[in-house]
């Protein structure tokens, strides 16, 4: 085990080089400074990318071929679409999709 | 989510709308906190380290992947470096947010240090009432979330064995928000192709690498493709 000593240098380095990687963009482009276009353009288009991107991140070590094949996941998310796109309601669907994932993953594909 | 509010010219309320926004985020940071404070607690390191680690480097996956490291010889500087490669697509979180972070004051340097996944999301993507106070919105949602990470953290490291209920697969709460951000993002016919890249580089990416490696790779593809694509925008200044 790690001293109270190493325990703190320890998350204190890892909070630095998480910030860093927070806050270089900030300093890259200050209040003062007019945001250069492409960035602009890229502070449009990067929102939904990312959205994607966080999606398939999440999905990343879901098991696809072999049992269960993802079939969770897939019905997860397909009822999170569902819910959405009948109701609209942004807490409906993550929660609705959300208890039909952990009901399948408790009780049906165990 | 496009929300409602009359009165919040004077901040009356932001904090409502600010705590609504984030429920989903309370129970996706509950259960991933309370998963943390357990392990940490399995290696012999209290409740009160679980809280300090989530205030201070409040990262997510490079704190589960800590629990990791500290089975192993103390090493600060791989740590250090682990969690700048970790957390690289925070990167686009700046670039995003640079322009609407700008004129924030004091704020400013809270909402960078609270930028996570969660906290980006829910800020690029909610539409506010113009007449809302946006900073203070920022601020709410960011200090919200954070305090659920490090309150999650800490009722895993005193409480996680008593917890009866079965709580495997909580963590989907944290997908299905971003599948229902994709599509709030996804009505605006204009992020049908960036959000389409954003899909498509990332499986392009973890079919190449592997999931251990699937974000640089994707972040580059999705830079090249948005750069080759710009000169289509139709906003193009």
């Amino acid at each position: 085990m790690y001293t109270d000593f190493e325990m703190i240098v320890f998350i204190v380095a890892i909070g630095i080089g998480t910030f860093l990687t927070r806050v270089i963009p900030f300093i890259l482009l200050p209040d003062g400074k007019e945001t250069p276009k492409v960035v602009l353009y890229l502070g449009r288009v990067l929102p939904a990318a990312c959205m994607g991107l966080l999606i398939v991140y999440c999905l990343k070590d879901v098991t696809v071929f072999a049992y269960p094949y993802g079939l969770p996941e897939l019905i997860g998310i397909v009822s999170v679409v569902i819910l959405h796109k009948w109701k609209e309601n942004a807490l409906l669907s993550i929660f609705g999709g959300t208890i039909i994932y952990m009901i399948l993953v408790q009780t049906v594909f165990v | 989510m496009v929300m409602d509010g009359n009165e919040s010219a004077h901040g009356v309320n932001v904090l409502p709308m600010a705590f609504k926004t984030t429920i989903p985020v309370l129970a996706g940071y509950l259960g991933l906190g309370l998963a943390f404070g357990i392990m940490l607690e399995d290696l012999g390191y209290n409740a009160f380290w679980a809280a300090f680690f989530s205030l201070i480097a409040y990262g997510g996956t490079i704190q589960y992947l800590a629990i990791a490291l500290l089975t192993t010889a103390f090493n600060p500087m791989e740590a250090f470096f682990l969690s700048v490669l970790v957390n690289f697509r925070h990167l686009f979180y700046g670039i995003t947010m640079a322009e609407k972070f700008k004129g924030m004051g004091k704020k400013k340097i809270l909402l960078i240090f609270g930028l996570s996944d969660e906290t980006f999301s829910l800020l690029s993507t909610t539409e506010l009432p113009p007449e809302m106070d946006r900073g203070k919105f920022y601020l709410y949602v960011t200090l919200l979330d954070h305090s659920y990470w490090i309150l999650g953290s800490f009722l895993g490291g005193i409480a996680g064995s008593l917890i009866t209920f079965n709580t495997a697969g909580i963590s989907f709460v944290l997908t299905a928000l971003f599948v229902v951000l994709f599509l709030e993002q996804m009505k605006n016919k204009a992020n049908y192709i960036p959000g389409a890249i954003g899909l498509g580089a990332t499986l392009i990416s973890l079919a190449m690498f592997g999931s251990g490696n699937v974000i640089i790779p994707a972040m580059i593809l999705i830079m090249v493709a948005m750069l080759t694509i710009r000169r289509h925008d139709v906003h193009r200044l």
